[in-house]
């Protein structure tokens, strides 16, 4: 690799000034006979560069190499951000909207959800409210009915009881009064019987004459 | 194999040649176009995003499983540093950002393998990136604002008299962002594995000359780098990040150009 690398180096040179070439040729060899001592080598290296005749020693000045460099920047960074912005990019972020989106969504359901509950329990809780005043507003009113009939029945065992008094009370008057009709002809018929007895037969009218005259 | 020249591990050499342009047809002239070891990790970077971004979303499950959570928070985690940094409005530079930073998380982390060559290491690349982002922000400021994308340049509240030394500090900023995002990214990679590399390299040069004692006297600089790996894990994630959240800002200038 070190040689292939040097060599690469060295040719450039080499090429421009032929006069050179034997020079750029000589300091690769000399690299190669020094690697053997590994303590040598940066000091070997270093000559070898200066040998060569390079204005351009350290590698990343090396004017030589840019166009390669600057070609296949070009080359690679074009393909990195075609790639990014037509393939890679646009499918993570459908990836993380797609995500987002199904998120939201869910969400606003849930809130939806909710929202429903909370209106099922305040219709529930009006329902509830509502049977209760009917409850009591049917207690109510069958207590009045209750009641109203219950006043009602007794008004009318009340009227029944006085009518019945008061014809019983007229039946007991007309009886009196039929029992006193009697009280003059049993009066008449028994002094009738009386005088008979005593003084012989009396007409009857003279016998009823006399008692009304007492009577009177 | 590769010694202990900390150099070494950022040479780019050819995997094979492409085609040249230009030049006199003869062996060395023109511009010579070549698949290289970075080139080569260049394509293993998208391939492994994309793969992991495609693979972990292909179930499009909606309970996620664990890959799939990963991608969703790198998504997250991305399209809210934009939307923070830069509003709504910004989100259509998502694509640009998220791509940004995958591309230079993940070669950063590709870095820390061993023998694996880091892309970010070479200020062209860094380079490539700033200004891709830099002259994002002044076409779209351009387009979408016209003349009054420059009123950036003149912060508002500010008295009169003081323009004519605000306004050039503010031009000077403006045009030396490109430099600073590439070379703050550069610099932290370059040197991150410069030093893992010198003080790993510590470590053999004494196993090798000293013996012995030197299998002993290696353990200091090994521990050493075992704290600088577990730094530079951390320097490549908080690198590919502060590229990010400084591209959201620098476009939130083109989307708002007034202060």
């Amino acid at each position: 690799m070190v040689t292939q690398a040097y060599a690469q180096e060295a040719e450039t040179p080499a090429d421009d000034h032929g006069a050179e070439a034997a020079g750029a040729a000589d300091a690769v060899h000399v690299e190669d006979g020094v690697h053997a001592d590994p303590t040598a080598d940066t000091h070997a290296t270093t000559e070898a560069y200066g040998d060569a005749g390079h204005s351009d020693v350290f590698p990343p000045f090396d004017p030589a190499t840019f166009p390669s460099q600057l070609l296949w920047l070009a080359i690679t960074f074009g393909a990195l951000y075609l790639l990014m912005s037509k393939l890679a990019l646009p499918r993570i972020g459908g990836i993380l909207d797609n995500r987002k989106t199904l998120i939201d969504t869910d969400l606003a359901a849930a809130d939806a959800d909710r929202q429903k509950t909370d209106a099922a329990i305040a219709a529930y809780e009006k329902a509830l409210a509502e049977a209760k005043a009917k409850a009591q507003g049917i207690a109510n009113e069958t207590r009045e009915s209750i009641q109203a009939d219950l006043s009602a029945k007794r008004a009318a065992a009340e009227a029944d009881l006085s009518a019945k008094v008061s014809t019983a009370e007229a039946s007991i008057a007309k009886t009196k009064a039929e029992a006193l009709t009697h009280v003059d002809e049993i009066a008449a018929e028994t002094a009738q019987a009386v005088v008979g007895q005593i003084v012989g037969d009396v007409p009857a009218d003279s016998v009823r004459a006399a008692v009304a005259k007492v009577k009177g | 194999m590769a010694g202990t020249d900390p150099i070494h591990q950022f040479v780019i050499y050819d995997i094979f040649e492409l085609f040249t342009l230009g030049g006199d047809g003869t062996e060395g002239s023109g511009t010579t176009f070549a698949f290289t070891n970075s080139a080569l990790f260049m394509v293993l970077t998208v391939a492994t995003i994309t793969l992991f971004l495609l693979l972990t979303t292909s179930g499009k499950k909606l309970v996620p499983t664990r890959a799939q959570l990963t991608s969703e928070l790198l998504y997250e985690f991305v399209a809210g540093m934009v939307r923070s940094s830069a509003g709504t409005a910004g989100m259509k530079f998502f694509p640009l950002v998220f791509s940004l930073f995958t591309f230079i998380f993940a070669a950063n982390m590709f870095g820390m393998v061993p023998y694996f060559f880091t892309v970010t290491s070479h200020i062209i690349v860094t380079f490539a990136l700033s200004m891709l982002v830099f002259l994002t922000v002044i076409i779209y400021g351009f387009v979408k604002n016209g003349p009054k994308f420059l009123k950036l340049f003149v912060p508002a509240g500010v008295p009169g008299y003081i323009l004519p030394i605000v306004t050039p500090i503010e031009v000077i900023s403006f045009l030396s962002r490109p430099i600073s995002l590439s070379v703050r990214l550069f610099g932290n990679i370059l040197a991150g594995h410069i030093t893992l590399k010198v003080f790993t390299g510590f470590a053999v040069m004494m196993i090798a000359g000293l013996g012995a004692f030197g299998w002993a006297a290696a353990i200091l600089p090994m521990l050493m780098a075992i704290a600088l790996t577990g730094l530079e894990f951390l320097v490549g994630a908080v690198q590919a990040y502060v590229f990010a959240v400084l591209t959201c800002m620098y476009l939130n200038d083109a989307i708002h150009p007034s202060h």
